[in-house]
């Protein structure tokens, strides 16, 4: 029975497992990036006066959202990778990271925009007749009165958006790019044999990375706050 | 949309700038059509749009034998995710609204803890581990209760146990997952459901002398399942979904139809997988409408004083967060 409990497999392969994390690190920061600036550009075109943007805008949102992550990942790395050779690196490890991180910030950035409309919808619009009617001009009524209100209530959507893509990051690994931990753990789980304590070691991993982001992002949006 | 509203962003718009929108719809059409055709393009030239990639989708054998069993796959692994993923919620949510610390404290934690891992961590638990833990298991003293659980319970999913040595099929494995994290968060639906009531109810009703179990089987609960409902649906499109990482343990399911079984026989993965995706986003949308729709009606909803739990908002933030968050997975 002790052998149920025996953590030495986490302990003598720290280095592993700190691998993997790290790799899973450099999915999650890269993506949350991309998948901000894909999100901003995809609510930019749903909040535009043009309706041909703001269908087109709402249409790739709404098939985004209904995606499963794991179909989105294995049209890039199967279908679009893997049989139409479009590749994004000549290295092939390089190439598989790319096209992880590029399926997942695509799908992530579909709820980064829903998180961002939100926030530019809780802004009352009495806010910006008032800002037009004092003679602010677009982008001086946008920088100076919108997007100061819109940022704030966006802070609370946007980190729960963020957890989700740090926990989707293991899909990528499975799917796209094997250096990443939860792939580290299944290989861990053929090479020495499966057992809780691994498994255990890895879930605190995870619990590190998600939980101070969670508190994080409490804190800052209750002290961001916008009292109406 | 001729007439067109002031929205916070924009203005009605003038004569200059109804001009300028006119300009920008063309613009806007030419660089999607553009786009459109560089798609179409490239997979014209990898051949993709070849017939006999094609002809095995008019074909009824190939539905039948090869991609419907994957769908019927796919929705029995949801379905019986979802009850169990709701039995699991309930239970969890009333238990960390207990009043008893004994019972609060446990259920909060494996409730944080399951909402906090990556679902795909947890079927990789449930499938690799028991094979490998079992026959140390058998040997020991809790050898007999294995057994007997694996025997009267968990055969339902299909779990063998063969002389101690325990197999989990993908089935089960993925069910687990899904119900462990799915669960957590209905837990944390159900628990923000009923705090939603406005506590003037639960009041009125001690008062006129019921117990608390009559408090929150007459009162509350009624009342916190009509706000609620909108937010579990949407938590069920997002199981559904989930469904498909069943794909990396190599469950039959949808996903595997279309990028292994189709493509196996015929060569045909990108045809394939547009099928496959247009099911899987014609299913979840579906679902999806149903959530926005239920959302409207119990907005207007007299059945209910408790604030609606909508499909954006309903899904509790992630842990740690005390704020309500966007749903999403």
């Amino acid at each position: 029975m002790d052998q149920l409990l025996d953590f030495s497999p986490v302990f003598e392969n720290l280095d592993q497992i700190l691998a993997g994390f790290w790799a899973t690190i450099r999915i999650a920061v890269v993506t949350a990036v991309l998948a901000l600036l894909f999100g901003t550009f995809l609510t930019a075109l749903r909040v535009s006066p043009i309706p041909v943007l703001k269908r087109t805008g709402g249409f790739v949102v709404n098939l985004l959202r209904n995606t499963p992550l794991t179909l989105v990942l294995a049209i890039c790395i199967l279908a679009v990778n893997d049989t139409l050779k479009v590749t994004l690196s000549s290295v092939e490890g390089v190439n598989r990271y790319w096209w992880g991180v590029l399926g997942l910030s695509v799908y992530t950035s579909a709820f980064v925009s829903e998180a961002l409309r939100s926030g530019i919808n809780t802004v009352p619009i009495g806010q910006a007749e008032a800002a037009r009617s004092i003679g602010l001009t677009f982008t001086q009524s946008l920088r100076m009165i919108i997007l100061p209100q819109a940022f704030r209530a966006v802070i609370a959507p946007l980190g729960s958006v963020l957890i989700a893509m740090i926990k989707n990051t293991t899909v990528v690994g499975a799917v796209a790019y094997g250096s990443e931990a939860a792939a580290v753990m299944k290989l861990m789980f053929f090479d020495l044999g499966a057992s809780i304590p691994i498994f255990i070691g890895f879930a605190i991993g995870y619990l590190i990375l998600t939980l101070p982001t969670g508190f994080f992002f409490g804190w800052l949006a209750k002290r961001m706050a916008v009292a109406r | 949309m001729s007439r067109q509203e002031a929205t916070v962003l924009f203005d009605a718009p003038g004569p200059r700038a109804r001009l300028r929108h006119n300009i920008l719809t063309a613009v806007a059409v030419v660089v999607l059509l553009a786009l459109a055709y560089v798609v179409y393009a490239r997979l014209d030239e990898r051949g993709q749009w070849a017939g006999e990639l094609w002809e095995p989708f008019v074909d009824w054998q190939v539905w039948e034998n090869l991609i419907l069993p994957g769908l019927k796959n796919t929705l029995g692994a949801a379905a019986v995710a979802s009850v169990l993923a709701l039995l699991f919620g309930v239970v969890f949510g009333l238990a960390r609204l207990s009043d008893h610390w004994w019972i609060r404290v446990p259920a909060g934690a494996v409730v944080e803890f399951f909402r906090a891992m990556p679902l795909l961590i947890l079927i990789f638990l449930a499938f690799f581990v028991p094979p490998a833990v079992s026959p140390i298991i058998a040997d020991g003293p809790f050898g007999n209760a294995q057994r007997v659980l694996v025997d009267n319970v968990l055969f339902v999913f299909g779990v063998e146990i063969n002389a101690g040595n325990v197999t989990v099929p993908a089935f089960a494995a993925l069910v687990f997952g899904l119900v462990m994290y799915n669960g957590s968060v209905l837990a944390e639906v159900v628990r923000a459901g009923v705090l939603a009531v406005p506590r003037g109810q639960s009041e009125a009703a001690y008062a006129i002398g019921l117990r608390k179990n009559a408090v929150m089987r007459l009162v509350l609960l009624p009342q916190a399942i009509t706000a609620m409902m909108p937010a579990v649906v949407s938590q069920l499109v997002v199981l559904l979904k989930d469904t498909a990482l069943g794909f990396i343990i190599a469950y039959a399911d949808l996903l595997s139809a279309g990028f292994r079984i189709v493509p196996a026989n015929y060569h045909n993965l990108v045809p394939a997988a547009i099928v496959v995706s247009v099911i899987y986003i014609g299913m979840n949308m579906a679902l999806s409408r149903l959530a926005t729709w239920l959302e409207g009606r119990t907005r207007r909803s007299p059945k209910t004083s408790a604030a609606t739990l909508g499909v954006g908002t309903g899904t509790p933030a992630a842990t740690g967060m005390s704020q309500v968050g966007t749903g999403n997975d």
